[in-house]
C-alpha cells in the first residue's frame, strides 16, 4: 500500500511553509529586539543539526551490516562537548571579537589573514562537503519513492534520466528555499537568528519522529526490548551485530578509535557546526548547558537505532530491503501511514537542517573568501567608484547556494548509488577534520605559521583526495579502478587504500591515518622552520591570548594614515549607508567625540572598520579593502612588538589606576562613616547639654520663686517659711546630686575617672548597700531580702562604685514599690566565672518599650510624681561602671508583676 | 570553583576516551545479557549516561 504523491508532496511543501513562517517570526523578533533564540535549550537544539539524513535512515543502515558500530559518529561529540566549555567557549570569544563568520575565515584570520589559506580552506569545504549534500538528496528522494513507489522494501531500481528524476526538483525546490530563507538581508555578523530557530524546531521533530518509530517498532511489532534482543541473540547472524569484533580484523580498535576522532573532530568544523555553535552562539554561557543537553539529544536519538536495526532484519529477512530504510518500511509494511508519513517528515527535517545550513554557511565563504578576493584583484572593480556592492554579495551567494545543491545533485547522480549514506558521509567527515591542525594548532599555539598551515592543509587534502575521494568515485564506475587494484602506475606501494602497503584498515580510518598524520606533522616542521610574518605575529597574539584581554583595551596592529572620509566611503560600498552611519557614530560615542564627522582617523577606527567589514566580506578580504582605502605603513615584527609593549604597559597603568580608584573609593567610605559618628555624637552631646540645663533649671527656679516670696512678704508665719526653707535645702541637695552626677558621668565617658581597684567580695559590698539604704525600707514599711552565698573568692574591682550602683539600684526599687506591702529581693549568685546580681520589685512593672529606654540619660520611667526625687542619671552611671568591669547590665520586666534589674561582673 | 573547572573537564574528557577505548570497552564485549539485553550495547549507553550525568553536575553547578 503507499500513499498518494499529491498528499506526500503537498505535506512537505506545507512542512516547509511552515518553517519559513517559523523563520519569519524568528528574524521579525530579532528585529525588534525580543530575540527568541536567546536561550540555551535553543541553542542546544540547533546543535542537533548534527544529526542529519545520515543519523536518520543511515544509523539504522549501518547497525543492521556492523552492529555497534554506527555510534562512534556520537560518541566523538560527546567527548568533544565535554570540551566545550575550555575549546568551543575559545573559539566562540575570538569569532566575536573578530567578527569572524565562517570555518575558513577562522583559520585565515589566525594566519594573518590570508586569502590564501581562506581560499584554500573553502576549495576543501567545498569538494568536502558535496557527497554530504548527496547523502541527504539521496535519503530524501530514496524515502519518498519508498512512501509514493511500487517497491515497499526500497531496493534499488533503474535510476531515471536526469530530466526525469525528482531529485533534481527537489534539490532547485530547496536551493530556491534556502536563498529565501537565508540571504535576505546582509546581516553585519552574519547572524541567521530566523534560521536558527527553524532549526531547533527541526530538531524536535526529527526526534519526536524518531522515537515514534522507535517506539512502535519495539513495543507494537514486538514485545519491547527484551524480545526484541532475545530473538535477535537466539538468530546466530543477528547475535553477531550485538558483538564487538565481528569482522575478526586485527585493527578493529584502532578503527574504533579513529571513528571517534574523526566525528570529535567534525562536530568541531563542519561549517554548519561552526555556524550554528560559534557564529549563531548569542551568549557565550548557553555553552553549559549546550555541553550536556546536545549529548543528551545524540543519546536519546540513538537508544531505538538497533532495536529498529534488528526488527528490519527480522522482519523482512536479510538482504531483502534496504536497511538504510527501515524506519520507513516497518510502519509501511504495517499499513501505520500516519506514522510513515510523520516518520518522512521527520526525515526531510533532518535533511533540510542540514542543506540549509550547510549551504548557508558554504555560500558564504564561498562568496568572502574564493569569489570576493579574485574581485577584488580585477583592477576594475576596485576602482569603481562608489557604490553599493550589498545587492552584489548578496547576488553571489544565491549562485553559490544554487551550485552548491547542483553539485550535490551531480554527485549523488554519479556516485551516489554506489554507497550507503553512512559511507557518503564518512567521506565529508575525513575531510573537515583536515582543518584541526590549523584551527586547533592556531588557537593554542603562537608558532603555527601560515606556511605550516599551507603545506599541511595541502598535503592532507592531497591524501584525503587520493586515499578516499578518487576511490570513490573510481568504485562507482565513473573511473577506472585499475589504480586502485593495482595502484597508480601499476605501482604497488601506490595503492590508494594501502598506501605503502599498510594494509588491513578499513578504507576510512586508513585515509584519515594518512591525512591526518601527513597534515600534522607537515604543519609542525614547516612551522618550525618558517618565520611569522608580523602580521601573523600580531594574529597569533589576539588569538590564543584572547581571554587574557577581557575587558582591557586591545592592542591595535595598525600603522600609517588613513582619511575619515575614505574609510566612511568603504565602508558604505560593503554595509550599506545608513550601517556605515551607524559604525561612524558608535565608533565616535566610544572614544567620546561628540561629532562623527571631525574624528582623528588613528588606527582604532581603522581596526574598527576592518572588523566590521570583516563580518561581512571575511578578514582577508577586508584586508585587502582597508590597505587600498588608506595609506599604511607596512607592520614588522618589531612593529608588533612595540605595539604589543605599549598595550601592555598601558594595560599596567590603567590597572595601577583602577587600584587607586579603588582605594580612594575605600577611604572617602571610612571618610564618610568617621563623619557620619562624629555628627551623631555632636547630636548625643547637644542633647545631653539642653537636657542637663533643662534639668538645673527646675530646681533653680523653684529655689528662686520661694526665695522670691520670702523676699516680698516679711509678714510670712515662721512656719511658712520654716516649710519654704526645707523645700529649698532639699532642692539644693538635688541640685548639687544632680551637678555632682553630671561630672561623675562626664568623667566616666571620658575615661577621666579614678578607679580604686582592690580585692572586692560581692556579698559585703550588697551588704553595706543594705545597711545604708535599709532604714528608708523600714520607713516604708517595705520588706528587703537578701538571697545568696557569700562568695568563696573575690572580685577585682573598685567597692565603693559597686556599693553605688547596689545603692541606686535599691533607690530607684524603693520609688517604685507600692506603700503597702512593697517587696524587694536582692539575689546574689556567685559563680565561677563572675558574679550575677538581680534586685526585684513588685512595682508595677515597665513596658517593652520603656525597657529599651530606661538605661538612656535623663530618661525616666514610671509616674510623673516619682521623678522629682531622680535625676536620669543613676542608671547611666551604673551601666557605665559595670561596663568599665567588663561585665553587662539589663532589665527584665513583665507590666503588673514588678521589674528586675540585675548585673553580671566576670571574673579576672 | 571556576578554576577548576577546566581541570574537571579535561579529567573528565581523558576518563571518557579512556572508556571509550580499547582495552576497557572490551570488557563489555561478551555473549551475556543484563535484564535480558545484550551487554555490549547496555554497557556502552550506560557510560555514555553516566558522562552526560556528570558533565550536566558539572556545568550547572558552577555558577
Amino acid at each position: 500500500m503507499n500513499l498518494p504523491i499529491s498528499l506526500v508532496i503537498g505535506i512537505s511543501f506545507a512542512y516547509l511553509a511552515l518553517l519559513f513562517a517559523i523563520a519569519w517570526y524568528g528574524d521579525r523578533r530579532a528585529a525588534q529586539g525580543r530575540s527568541i533564540i536567546a536561550s540555551p535549550w535553543v541553542y542546544a537544539l540547533s546543535i542537533a543539526v548534527y544529526c542529519t539524513a545520515w543519523t536518520y535512515f543511515g544509523s539504522v543502515g549501518r547497525a543492521s551490516v556492523e552492529g555497534v558500530w554506527f555510534l562512534p559518529i556520537y560518541l566523538g561529540p560527546m567527548l568533544a562537548m565535554i570540551l566545550a566549555w575550555v575549546v568551543i567557549r575559545k573559539m566562540v570569544r575570538i569569532a566575536k571579537n573578530y567578527r569572524i563568520t565562517s570555518v575558513a575565515d577562522f583559520i585565515a584570520s589566525r594566519y594573518g589573514k590570508s586569502p590564501l589559506i581562506a581560499g584554500l580552506v573553502t576549495l576543501i569545504t567545498v569538494v568536502g562537503i558535496v557527497p554530504y549534500i548527496a547523502l541527504q538528496l539521496k535519503a530524501i528522494s530514496a524515502g519518498y519513492g519508498l512512501l509514493i513507489g511500487p517497491a515497499e522494501t526500497g531496493l534499488v531500481e533503474a535510476p531515471p534520466a536526469w530530466w526525469q528524476d525528482s531529485t533534481l526538483y527537489l534539490a532547485l525546490a530547496l536551493a530556491g528555499f534556502i536563498i529565501l530563507f537565508g540571504t535576505r538581508h546582509l546581516d553585519m555578523t552574519e547572524r541567521h537568528e530566523g534560521m536558527v530557530a527553524a532549526i531547533a524546531f527541526e530538531s524536535i521533530v526529527k526526534l519526536m519522529a524518531f522515537l515514534a518509530v522507535g517506539l512502535f517498532v519495539t513495543y507494537w511489532m514486538f514485545d519491547g526490548l527484551g524480545d526484541l534482543f532475545g530473538r535477535a541473540m537466539a538468530d546466530e547472524s543477528l547475535a553477531r551485530l550485538l558483538r564487538f569484533d565481528h569482522g575478526g580484523s586485527q585493527h578493529v580498535y584502532s578503527q574504533w578509535f579513529a571513528l571517534i576522532l574523526l566525528a570529535m573532530l567534525s562536530v568541531l568544523f563542519l561549517p554548519r557546526q561552526f555556524q550554528v555553535m560559534v557564529v549563531e552562539n548569542v551568549d557565550e554561557r548557553h555553552l553549559k548547558r549546550a555541553a550536556w543537553v546536545f549529548p543528551l539529544y545524540l543519546f536519546l536519538i540513538n537508544l531505538f537505532v538497533l532495536p529498529i536495526a534488528l526488527a528490519g532484519l527480522i522482519h523482512f529477512g536479510p538482504g531483502q530491503a534496504n536497511p538504510d530504510l527501515f524506519v520507513l518500511s516497518l510502519p509501511l509494511a504495517e499499513e501505520a501511514m500516519a506514522l510513515a508519513l510523520f516518520v518522512f517528515i521527520g526525515g526531510l527535517s533532518a535533511a533540510t537542517g542540514m542543506v540549509i545550513v550547510e549551504s548557508i554557511a558554504v555560500s558564504t565563504m564561498i562568496c568572502n573568501d574564493l569569489v570576493m578576493p579574485a574581485l577584488l584583484k580585477t583592477r576594475r572593480f576596485r576602482q569603481r567608484a562608489g557604490g553599493d556592492l550589498t545587492r552584489l554579495l548578496k547576488t553571489i551567494r544565491r549562485i553559490a547556494i544554487v551550485a552548491l545543491l547542483l553539485l550535490g545533485y551531480l554527485y549523488f547522480y554519479l556516485a551516489g548509488e554506489a554507497y550507503a549514506l553512512v559511507s557518503i558521509g564518512l567521506i565529508s567527515f575525513a575531510a573537515v577534520a583536515q582543518f584541526a591542525p590549523a584551527a586547533l594548532g592556531g588557537m593554542y599555539w603562537k608558532g603555527a605559521t601560515a606556511s605550516g598551515v599551507l603545506a599541511g592543509l595541502a598535503v592532507g587534502f592531497g591524501f584525503w583526495v587520493y586515499t578516499l575521494m578518487l576511490p570513490s568515485i573510481a568504485k562507482s564506475g565513473w573511473m577506472t579502478t585499475d589504480f586502485v587494484e593495482y595502484g597508480a602506475f601499476g605501482l604497488a606501494w601506490l595503492k590508494p587504500e594501502a598506501l605503502l602497503g599498510l594494509e588491513g584498515l578499513d578504507p576510512i580510518t586508513h585515509s584519515l591515518f594518512w591525512s591526518l598524520f601527513g597534515n600534522i606533522a607537515v604543519f609542525i616542521g614547516v612551522s618550525l622552520i618558517s618565520r611569522p610574518t608580523a602580521r601573523e605575529a600580531s594574529q597569533a597574539l589576539l588569538f590564543v591570548d584572547v581571554f587574557e584581554r577581557a575587558g582591557g583595551r586591545e592592542p591595535v596592529f595598525w600603522q600609517g594614515r588613513a582619511r575619515a572620509e575614505d574609510l566612511l566611503a568603504l565602508s558604505e560600498r560593503f554595509l550599506g549607508p545608513d550601517a556605515a552611519r551607524e559604525l561612524f557614530v558608535e565608533h565616535a560615542r566610544s572614544i567620546g567625540s561628540n561629532s562623527p564627522d571631525r574624528m582623528p582617523a588613528d588606527a582604532r577606527l581603522v581596526q574598527r572598520v576592518e572588523t566590521r567589514l570583516a563580518g561581512t566580506i571575511g578578514s582577508a578580504s577586508a584586508r585587502v579593502m582597508v590597505a587600498s582605502a588608506v595609506d599604511e605603513e607596512p607592520l614588522e615584527l618589531d612593529d608588533v612588538l612595540r605595539i604589543l609593549d605599549e598595550a601592555s604597559q598601558l594595560r599596567a597603568y590603567s590597572r595601577a589606576l583602577e587600584d587607586k580608584s579603588r582605594s580612594l573609593e575605600q577611604a572617602t567610605e571610612e571618610l564618610k562613616a568617621a563623619n557620619e559618628q562624629l555628627k551623631s555624637l555632636d547630636r548625643l552631646k547637644d542633647d545631653f547639654m539642653s537636657s542637663v540645663t533643662h534639668e538645673l533649671r527646675t530646681p533653680l527656679t523653684s529655689i528662686r520663686a520661694l526665695t522670691e516670696m520670702m523676699r516680698d512678704e516679711p509678714d510670712m508665719p515662721t512656719s511658712q517659711r520654716r516649710e519654704f526653707l526645707d523645700i529649698m535645702v532639699a532642692e539644693t541637695e538635688r541640685l548639687s546630686r544632680l551637678v555632682g552626677q553630671v561630672l561623675d558621668l562626664a568623667r566616666i565617658e571620658a575615661g577621666h575617672a579614678e578607679w580604686h581597684n582592690s580585692d572586692v567580695d560581692m556579698h559585703s559590698v550588697v551588704m553595706q548597700a543594705v545597711g545604708s539604704i535599709g532604714s528608708r525600707f523600714e520607713d516604708k514599711g517595705a520588706e528587703l531580702k537578701v538571697q545568696g552565698s557569700r562568695s568563696a573568692k573575690p572580685l577585682r574591682a573598685d567597692a565603693d562604685r559597686l556599693v553605688q550602683v547596689m545603692l541606686n539600684l535599691l533607690s530607684n526599687a524603693l520609688k517604685v514599690i507600692p506603700d503597702q506591702g512593697g517587696r524587694v529581693e536582692i539575689d546574689l549568685r556567685d559563680e565561677e566565672a563572675g558574679v550575677t546580681v538581680t534586685v526585684s520589685d513588685n512595682g508595677p512593672g515597665i513596658s517593652q518599650a520603656e525597657q529599651r529606654e530606661v538605661f538612656d540619660k535623663f530618661r525616666q520611667v514610671g509616674d510623673r510624681d516619682q521623678h522629682r526625687e531622680g535625676t536620669g542619671l543613676g542608671l547611666p552611671i551604673s551601666r557605665q561602671i559595670i561596663e568599665h568591669f567588663g561585665g553587662r547590665m539589663w532589665v527584665e520586666s513583665e507590666p503588673g508583676h514588678g521589674a528586675t534589674f540585675g548585673f553580671y561582673l566576670p571574673r579576672g | 570553583m571556576r578554576r577548576l573547572l577546566a581541570p574537571r573537564l579535561i579529567a573528565l574528557f581523558v576518563l571518557g576516551w579512556a572508556l571509550f577505548s580499547f582495552p576497557l570497552i572490551q570488557l563489555w564485549d561478551r555473549e551475556a545479557s543484563l535484564f535480558g539485553l545484550p551487554l555490549l550495547p547496555l554497557g556502552l549507553f550506560f557510560v555514555w549516561a553516566v558522562l552526560i550525568g556528570v558533565l550536566a553536575w558539572l556545568m550547572e553547578r558552577d555558577p
